[in-house]
């Protein structure tokens, strides 16, 4: 298990919408302390028993949260995650999706300059979720089954949920599911993940799900190869992906040749990863390497 | 969203770039009028929104008024690389002596903007890019810091350009991270960025790409999407707010996560079959939304087969269940829909669709299967 468990405590910001309560609701029932929620000027309120506070600060000083799940509109998304920081949890995990990229980076600097311990997951993710123990975010936890052994991090939500789903119909738990988010500036990458899976004792193998666009796949081809010990099966989505119109050469000049799903899925080959074709095959895939596990302990 | 030159240049020359002289024209004599105010000779300019324009024809000097409108025929109303034209650019011809290359865009590997400047500008820079990486000079730049002074200075410096023309570089690209940031783009490009004769340095063209995320707080972009030039499909999905790309197959294709619908597109593809389109309804899309989704990939006439892959999460497969039976109420699909649906309420959904069964509205259990069974009815390869 990495990042979250029984005994995280979360403040909801936005618990008060459709959404943030939604899911908030559903967090809770899966056995997540929901202990807070915050939207401004709705202090006082409660949503079902889970009080509401005009700050994160307020809250966390009243309940002890420390994790913040953010269901907060694009416009004032980026202004939720440095709030959350600033009040002092150590875990954020930011659902919005539409945040403005100017906005991202500079949050995603602010965090790194001001609050380097905190782990920021998201935007534009689903949450993150160790089965058995908690669940924050909107993954449907009837696909996820506790017990692991394996662990897995994707940057596609759906795609996410097609492996939990895969996994559990072929009765493989999973320790902890992280989707980092499709958006250009995640806080925590593949790399951050990876190495608290192979941190993890509990966690004795990884599936990797990512996609075209930017180099986090051929970061994380690296990190396994050089540091990695545990299997890694991965599906990397976009082999026959509309280009797009693209317009400059700034983008082909900073990438070179990273960034479509051929490269990436070459680079993981490289580092030793079991790269399948279809997304449908990453369970068959783990199934048999988890066969072929040593017996724990 | 990608601007028009003549946009960009707008954009610039608003936060101080030097531009040429020019107009926008969208029937030849207007091109032949706007020539004839700027003097000759002048610049006749297609204005798409794709690269590689001056090798397709879509640039051409022009020193007399039948040279313009011969030009501006040769372009107006026809289609450059796929895209149609529909207004040229006319401005004075520059005789640059000097071609140099300027950028900023945001560098995902490091989280942070990236400046980039070479005094290898033209056509060519991603080749200098591959062969000499060295020749472009980078800089990132941290939001939180901003561009100072003399990092701009230390750039231009490093970039090797004329020393002469160092203050007017630095002060173009101090304007160029302005525009870049407050005028919350992705792109900021001038190749070429010339320095004339007379010593000026001016941007011979401009490439600038808007954060369609950043569009709430910019209510002036309303004037430069209306003249975004898309083709009817994409013009239809674009008004209903979805996130579609048109493509030439027969499946069409509907799903919810970039991620699952490239991955649609993927398995349809080796399944033997072809994607009529991308199409995202994104999360926690309702009834409303994927009916007008049924709607938009209803209206292409290449679509055998519409294939609707929900796993949710956000979304819940109860209402992308209702939107498609309502869906099937209101709008007369030409095309069977195969649904696949699984996650957040997805027996509550099944439910719903199988009230309505039918040889138009098929159920598979897989992403596979309902591939397949796509595919089949598209008249693709089955199995």
């Amino acid at each position: 298990m990495i990042l979250l468990d029984e005994h995280t405590r979360v403040v909801v910001q936005g618990l008060t919408g459709s959404q943030g309560r939604f899911h908030g609701l559903r967090n809770r029932a899966y056995g997540t302390q929901v202990v807070a929620g915050v939207t401004p000027g709705k202090g006082g309120a409660d949503v079902e028993g889970i009080p509401v506070f005009d700050t994160v600060a307020a809250a966390v000083a009243e309940t002890g949260a420390d994790a913040s799940l953010i269901f907060v509109p694009p416009r004032g998304a980026a202004g939720a995650v440095v709030e959350a920081a600033d009040a002092g949890v150590s875990l954020i995990v930011c659902i919005t999706e539409g945040i403005p990229l100017h906005d991202e980076v500079r949050v995603n600097s602010y965090l790194r300059r001001t609050h380097p311990d905190v782990t920021m997951i998201g935007p534009n993710c689903p949450g993150i979720i160790s089965p058995g123990r908690a669940n924050i975010g909107i993954t449907p936890v009837e696909i996820a089954q506790a017990g692991g052994p394996v662990g897995v991090v994707s940057r596609s939500g759906t795609l996410t949920y097609q492996a939990l789903f895969e996994l559990t119909r072929l009765g493989i738990g999973q320790t902890t599911c992280v989707g980092i988010g499709g958006d250009p500036v995640p806080g925590t990458g593949f790399v951050g993940c990876l190495r608290r899976f192979q941190a993890d004792p509990e966690t004795r193998a990884v599936i990797l799900i990512g996609e075209i666009g930017g180099s986090d796949e051929e970061e994380a081809a690296d990190f396994i190869a050089g540091e990695m010990t545990k299997p890694v099966v991965a599906y990397v989505a976009g082999v026959t992906a509309p280009t797009g119109r693209r317009m400059g050469h700034a983008g082909a000049i900073v990438s070179g040749r990273a960034g479509g799903a051929r490269s990436k899925i070459e680079a993981l080959r490289r580092a030793g990863v079991e790269v399948v074709e279809t997304p449908t095959e990453v369970g068959d895939r783990m199934a048999q390497v988890v066969a072929d596990l040593p017996p724990a302990g | 969203m990608d601007l028009l030159e003549y946009q960009g240049k707008q954009l610039l020359a608003a936060h101080g770039v030097a531009v040429p002289r020019g107009a926008v024209a969208d029937t030849v004599e207007a091109a032949v009028a706007r020539a004839t105010e700027i003097g000759y000779p002048v610049v006749v300019k297609a204005q798409v929104q794709v690269g590689g324009r001056g090798k397709a024809g879509g640039i051409k000097v022009a020193t007399t008024d039948e040279e313009v409108r011969t030009s501006a025929q040769s372009m107006l109303h026809r289609p450059l690389k796929g895209h149609l034209v529909r207004r040229v650019w006319v401005e004075e011809a520059s005789a640059p002596a000097r071609e140099y290359y300027a950028s900023i865009t945001f560098d995902r590997s490091a989280k942070l903007h990236l400046a980039m400047l070479s005094a290898r500008g033209g056509i060519d820079i991603e080749e200098v890019a591959a062969d000499d990486p060295d020749a472009i000079a980078r800089l990132h730049i941290d939001p939180l810091d901003g561009l100072s002074p003399a990092a701009v200075r230390d750039l231009v410096q490093r970039a090797r350009l004329d020393p002469e023309v160092t203050d007017e570089v630095s002060a173009i690209m101090l304007a160029l991270w302005v525009a870049y940031r407050d005028g919350d783009t992705e792109l900021v490009e001038v190749n070429p960025l010339a320095v004339t004769a007379e010593g000026r340095v001016v941007a011979l063209d401009a490439k600038v790409t808007l954060d369609d995320s950043a569009a709430f707080r910019h209510p002036d972009w309303d004037g430069w999407r209306a003249d975004e030039v898309l083709d009817e499909r994409e013009r239809r999905a674009r008004d209903k707010g979805l996130n579609y790309i048109g493509l030439a197959g027969t499946v069409g294709i509907i799903g919810n996560g970039a991620g699952l619908v490239m991955s649609t597109l993927d398995v349809v593809n080796e399944v033997g079959g072809t994607a009529a389109n991308f199409l995202d309804i994104g999360g926690g899309a309702g009834a409303d939304v994927v009916a007008a989704a049924l709607d938009v990939v209803n209206s292409d006439q290449n679509v055998r087969a519409i294939l609707v892959n929900i796993f949710g999460g956000i979304t819940r497969g109860d209402l992308v269940a209702q939107g498609i039976v309502e869906a099937l109420e209101r709008v007369e699909l030409h095309s069977p829909i195969v649904v696949r649906l699984d996650g957040t309420n997805a027996e509550e959904g099944r439910a719903i669709l199988a009230g309505h069964a039918s040889e138009r509205l098929l159920s598979e259990p897989t992403m596979l299967a309902a591939a397949r069974r796509a595919v089949a009815v598209a008249g693709g390869a089955a199995t």
